[in-house]
């Protein structure tokens, strides 16, 4: 019975396109995930679309597309079929600096894509050496003013949250370090524990075993509120740092012209997959940040992405940091 | 001591349960499997992979990652050996005698003494991380930029030695692999280097494309042009197994492999890929008559295989101990874990005792299962060999391909790899040896990293080499090597070699 059931909804679905929508999804979906398989943006991806499928009944596969700072993977899905059978997994780094990094981008962050939902925020800490001379941000800061050049500020390569962030962490408090670059986090937090570097700023899932295991130190995290995985770790706001709020946020994202049936149940099934108990304990030990209803939907997704373009474009041009 | 036996039997415990073994041993099977498909090594095959570990336990899926990467390891050597296509960079030593050995007949050796010297290695570095594990961390914080650099130019010595024909050829082979290293992003400014405006080419040539080129696709065009070779590969299969001489070449080379695979593998930034290489040129400068090196000496496999075994093991300590991944494969073990919930950091050990001490102890399953998948799989890899070799080469070009296109889905690395063959081709036949250049290539980015690193750090002075002392220590003993290669006696020796 059921089988007949879905036969004919497949007949209905080549015979009407309006009727092909509510058959939707009828095969698997890929998710290009821009990021190689195992970092933060993977794991995240990997978490939020195991629930989603099972809302959708069909598989949501990932496939990871690694390259230019995530830029390759979200071109390619740009320009894929709007058909919902390829979605993607951008995040602050490609739908928010990539246009100032590169000057050459194939797609635009605010006009090309069917924005689906905010999947989680991934708060920014500022972290340095376990023997960095100052024990809070206000001695940090006064450090750093008085040292300048002399401070070495550590980052993943340009294009990277870190070296975004970091960025803007400097011209928010007027420092100008200087900038040492590693292919990646983990070696840059190796050289951080080890001292060889003195501060970085990154996404609290790479930093906070290591804060909790007193091996660096921590003295802010960038976001409004106190994460539970940090309990101990004041915001910027409290610490006495204003205008320094920022998070590497995930989100999904159709190619431009998806149907919008075919968004709405695509969105329908996030939001179900954010609400559900396994999926935010997951997110919530990595230290992620789960959006509220109204932060999920596409109208919120694309004005967030439209005033992420708008705050980091000065920011990283008055830099002079591209990557072509 | 009482501590050391009461945590491998817990670790024990978890890894000799029923449902652990079946994923030791599962992991170990899949993973020799696809393993062995060329240019798929080990980073694509737990890619690929890992998403059927999401229904287990987070100690069973990691068991069972441990053991596809093993796998994988494993597999990499056999297609070095059988076909010359090493799908990483530890797996090139093995094909230059690993190859050797089974156009002589001997592949059945050349793969068993692998898998015996890489399940010794496999049970020291297990015995090591168990027993040194958290000291020995310390040591993945001493090497900085500085002390890098200086192992990178120490391993630059170690691709001289490496080849066989004249220092001139070497040398120049070795920069054009530092050269094509710095195709790509420059790392410091975002800038692309040599790319020619083409986008593919701006996150740098992917080693699997070049070495499978370089190696794989030159030696097909090399076994098509003269008939005679193939067909060694195809008459004398010769011995299953190694005999009691063979053992006693060995035995020497896979200590030794073993002790420098083991410590080079902790350091950070992917230091393990030097181990097969030292081991090899070690070995080299300690045989009796060096020239039978390159033409399938059984030392320069069951050196380098043990270190690259031991080497691969030993780099889970900077993993399991501080949650640093020290290269890209454990960087998708620390991915692996976070999916599974938990966080690498240093509070595994004490938080998830069952995990961390169940996972050292699989290390040694797994070894062993590999030994067991793999001396009665030895038969029927070398039986591959008696296809003949019109057969053998089309499927062989088109794993080539499938291989290469899954790792990145881009069109353009399959194209890569007949440009490099060509090159390769081309190589051969004008006397130069590739396995110097992807030494090169290897290093060179490293190399370049850390040394504008040190010298940002320093702020340009390159004092900070010699004034730190691991970092003078390994730039002496670079100079030293560079001098032995050099002296005239033995270069003449070497000039004999090209000649002959």
């Amino acid at each position: 019975m059921k089988k007949i059931a879905l036969a004919l909804a497949a007949v209905a679905g080549i015979a009407a396109t309006g009727a092909w929508a509510q058959g939707y999804p009828t095969r698997p979906i890929t998710m290009i995930v821009p990021f190689a398989a195992g970092g933060p943006t993977d794991v995240v991806a990997r978490i939020v679309t195991d629930h989603m499928s099972r809302t959708l009944g069909q598989q949501i596969v990932i496939e990871n597309v690694a390259g230019a700072g995530g830029t390759t993977g979200i071109t390619r899905a740009a320009q894929s079929e709007p058909d919902g059978y390829t979605i993607m997994m951008g995040h602050m780094g490609t739908h928010g600096a990539a246009p100032a990094l590169y000057p050459n981008l194939k797609y635009d962050p605010t006009k090309d894509f069917a924005p689906i939902g905010m999947a989680a925020g991934t708060p920014i800490v500022i972290v340095a050496k376990k023997d960095f001379p100052a024990n809070d941000l206000k001695g940090f800061l006064e450090y750093l003013k008085a040292n300048g050049e002399k401070v070495n500020m550590a980052h993943a390569g340009v294009g990277s949250v870190s070296h975004s962030t970091g960025i803007f962490f400097n011209s928010v408090v007027k420092a100008k370090p200087t900038m040492v670059t590693y292919r990646g986090t983990g070696p840059a937090l190796n050289d951080l524990m080890a001292n060889t570097v003195d501060f970085m700023t990154d996404q609290i899932v790479n930093v906070a075993p290591q804060i909790q295991g007193g091996n660096i130190k921590a003295f802010a995290i960038a976001t409004p509120e106190r994460s539970p995985v940090l309990p101990n770790v004041p915001t910027t706001k409290e610490a006495g740092l204003d205008g320094y709020e920022v998070s590497a946020w995930n989100a999904v994202f159709a190619p431009k012209g998806t149907p919008p049936e075919v968004v709405k149940k695509l969105s329908d099934a996030l939001s179900k997959s954010l609400d559900d108990e396994n999926t935010k304990k997951r997110l919530l030990e990595l230290g992620g940040v789960i959006p509220s209803a109204s932060e999920r939907t596409p109208e919120a997704l694309q004005k967030l992405v439209e005033s992420e373009v708008a705050r980091w474009t000065p920011v990283l041009k008055a830099a002079g940091a591209t990557a072509q | 001591m009482g501590d050391f036996l009461s945590n491998l039997s817990l670790g024990f415990g978890v890894a000799l349960s029923l449902q652990n073994l079946g994923l030791a041993f599962l992991g170990c099977l899949v993973g020799t499997l696809i393993g062995v498909l060329p240019g798929v090594g080990p980073i694509a095959t737990i890619a690929m992979l890992l998403p059927i570990t999401f229904g287990l336990d987070p100690v069973g899926a990691l068991i069972m990652l441990a053991g596809i990467y093993y796998g994988a390891q494993y597999g990499g050597s056999t297609t070095a050996i059988l076909v010359n296509i090493p799908g990483e960079a530890t797996s090139v030593v093995t094909a230059l005698d690993g190859h050797q050995m089974a156009r002589q007949g001997r592949a059945g050796v050349a793969l068993g003494i692998a898998a015996i010297g890489s399940f010794f290695a496999g049970t020291v570095a297990t015995l090591v991380i168990a027993a040194l594990g958290a000291p020995l961390t310390g040591l993945a914080l001493i090497f900085g930029p500085t002390e890098y650099f200086s192992l990178m130019v120490m391993g630059l010595v170690f691709a001289v030695v490496l080849a066989r024909g004249s220092i001139l050829k070497a040398v120049a082979m070795i920069l054009t692999g530092v050269l094509l290293s710095t195709v790509g992003l420059d790392l410091e400014t975002g800038e692309e280097r040599m790319t020619f405006g083409l986008s593919f080419l701006s996150d740098g040539i992917d080693f699997a494309v070049l070495a499978m080129g370089i190696f794989g696709i030159a030696e097909i065009m090399r076994n098509l042009d003269h008939t005679e070779h193939r067909d060694v590969v195809r008459q004398a299969i010769g011995r299953l197994l190694p005999n009691r001489d063979d053992f006693k070449q060995s035995y020497k080379p896979v200590l030794r492999g073993t002790l420098i695979g083991a410590i080079l593998g902790i350091l950070p930034g992917n230091g393990a890929v030097l181990g097969p290489f030292a081991s090899y040129t070690l070995e080299k400068k300690l045989a009796k008559d060096p020239r039978r090196f390159g033409r399938g000496a059984i030392e320069g496999v069951a050196g380098p295989e043990s270190a690259n075994n031991a080497g691969a093991q030993t780099s889970f300590i900077p993993l399991l101990t501080l949650g640093i991944p020290p290269n890209a494969v454990m960087a998708l073990m620390v991915g692996a874990m976070t999916i599974h919930g938990i966080i690498p950091g240093p509070q595994v050990m004490t938080k998830n005792p069952t995990l961390f001490w169940g996972m050292i102890a699989s290390m040694w399953v797994g070894n062993l299962m590999l030994l067991v998948i793999n001396l009665p799989l030895v038969g029927m890899w070398v039986r591959l060999l008696k296809v003949p070799y019109r057969l053998l080469f089309p499927a062989i070009l088109m794993f080539c391909c499938i291989g290469i296109y899954s790792i990145n889905s881009l069109p353009t690395d399959v194209m890569f790899i007949a440009l490099f063959g060509l090159v390769g081709y081309m190589l051969i036949k004008f006397g130069f040896e590739p396995a110097p250049m992807l030494l090169g290539f290897v290093l060179g980015k490293l190399m370049e990293e850390n040394l504008r690193r040190s010298l940002i750090l320093s702020r340009g002075s390159l004092e900070t080499f010699v004034e730190r002392p691991i970092s003078a220590g390994l730039l002496a003993v670079a100079a030293i090597l560079l001098v032995i290669a050099l002296l005239p006696s033995i270069r003449k020796g070497r000039d004999e070699v090209f000649t002959e």
